[in-house]
């Protein structure tokens, strides 16, 4: 039995490269140089749920049935989010970044993996309360279209409101979050004066190229799911696609450690995760 | 030889890791692997305070670790911890697991993908199921599973959960944990 069980394990470690070459040559989406254990975690899932007896039955799935590709999609990214997430950090940034931000006549933004676009219009509400929302152009980009759909219509449900308030508040929020949105039928909806200044588009950070040059990147909780190489090219990308002196914003658990790019930015709040690219 | 610890706990896991941490010497020859579910809270201070009164250095896991020998690795608040094929450390904001994040399961399970049959885990005092599968799975790889005895842990379930979920290796009280630990980690296979 233990021999039998390792023996299956060891298949899996064989049939995943394999599986997620076939999904990169069939569909364009590459996720070869995703972190493994989180990729295998997903995979298994799908597997039970789907009942599937191994990745290699679900790899002629894959290849054959668009609707279990887009399924599976989902499963490959991961879209838990919330308003304000890690209030601090949106503290940080009033303090630290929204100064620069008001020497700019005009500020692009990049928004990179919004999913759901809570953490756009969290970001929308707080340059509106600076008085920057106006002169502002923001890209929000995710690879998954479904969650950019949801993010379009900033409609969300009310079971997360309290900590919505809470995170918000902490975050030194000005007003009160209810004056943003409409409640309606147990959602909430974002005002759209505030995704006026918003285009939400389709990216993928993995095999698209620079499409702006902007004055802030955000991009919190997508590097943590890449292996160095990846994370190498996409913080390559930020590089390139960022002003000098621009802000980059990354999630509290990541960094620029390993990558080329280390010692082309300077700590703005090494804390929250906030850097500014050197001149030069 | 077994080549990794893993430990999940959560009510009371303060008090009992300070009992079984300070108590393993410098040249302890497992890194260790730790999720203590402590809410929103950050780690900082236990770490700090754990590490003054250890041998061996107590951190919190930062991503892409390399898992060391003579080190003990927290789980940050509002992640999943995971074990890379190659021995390094991962993260992931996914959902919760048993309403947790840091989960135990996700841990244990990445822990059991591998170090397989060399892996030692651990489940200590707690209030909820989580670290049960994750225990199950680590003995379905051969590794070896240890657990607090629920009779005498400041809260019970979590312990009981994993008793009933499989088979486990030992079940000590806490102050025999250390000692226990010591021998498994220069035992042969």
């Amino acid at each position: 039995m233990e021999q039998n069980k390792s023996s299956v394990i060891d298949n899996i470690d064989i049939e995943i490269p394999l599986f997620l070459e076939a999904v990169f040559q069939k569909y364009s989406y590459d996720f070869r140089d995703y972190s493994k254990a989180h990729v295998k975690r997903r995979l298994l899932h799908r597997m039970s749920v789907g009942r599937f007896t191994s990745i290699s039955q679900m790899q002629e799935k894959v290849l054959r049935d668009k609707a279990f590709f887009i399924d599976l999609l989902e499963d490959l990214s991961i879209n838990v989010t919330e308003m304000f997430r890690d209030p601090d950090f949106y503290k940080s940034f009033r303090e630290n970044v929204v100064p620069t931000l008001k020497t700019y006549p005009f500020i692009k933004i990049w928004h990179a993996g919004c999913s759901t676009g809570e953490e756009v219009y969290s970001l929308a509400i707080l340059l509106k309360e600076e008085g920057l929302l106006d002169r502002c152009q923001v890209y929000a980009t995710d690879f998954n279209r479904k969650v950019l759909e949801i993010a379009k219509h900033g409609i969300y449900k009310t079971q997360e409101l309290d900590k919505f308030q809470r995170n918000y508040i902490k975050s030194g929020g000005k007003e009160k979050l209810s004056s943003y949105y409409t409640l309606k039928y147990g959602s909430i909806k974002f005002d759209q004066a505030l995704s006026k200044h918003v285009v939400f588009a389709d990216h993928n950070l993995v095999t698209d190229h620079v499409f702006a040059e902007v004055n802030l990147i955000l991009c919190r909780n997508v590097l943590i799911y890449f292996n160095r190489e990846l994370q190498n090219k996409v913080i390559n990308l930020f590089h390139e696609s960022l002003i000098h002196s621009g802000h980059l914003c990354l999630g509290s658990k990541e960094s620029l450690r390993f990558t080329q790019h280390e010692h082309s930015f300077v700590d703005i709040d090494s804390k929250q995760k906030i850097f500014k690219k050197k001149i030069g | 030889m077994n080549k990794a610890l893993v430990i999940g706990t959560s009510f009371g896991g303060l008090e009992a890791l300070k009992t079984i941490i300070p108590a393993l010497p410098a040249d302890f020859k497992l890194p260790i692997l730790v999720v203590l579910h402590i809410g929103d809270n950050n780690n900082d201070s236990f770490v700090q305070y754990l590490n003054g009164i250890s041998k061996l250095s107590i951190k919190e896991a930062e991503e892409k670790d390399e898992i060391k020998k003579g080190y003990v690795y927290f789980a940050p608040p509002n992640y999943h911890m995971m074990v890379e094929n190659d021995e390094t450390i991962s993260f992931s904001a996914d959902l919760k697991v048993h309403h947790s994040r840091p989960s135990i399961d996700v841990l244990f399970e990445s822990a059991a993908w591998t170090y397989k049959n060399r892996l030692v885990g651990v489940i200590l005092t707690g209030l909820n199921q989580d670290g049960a599968y994750g225990l199950k799975i680590i003995k379905d790889y051969g590794g070896t599973t240890l657990v607090e005895n629920p009779e005498k842990a400041v809260a019970s379930i979590m312990p009981k959960a994993a008793l009933t979920e499989s088979d486990v290796d030992f079940v000590l009280d806490l102050n025999e944990i250390s000692n226990k630990l010591i021998e498994l980690s220069v035992q042969d296979q």
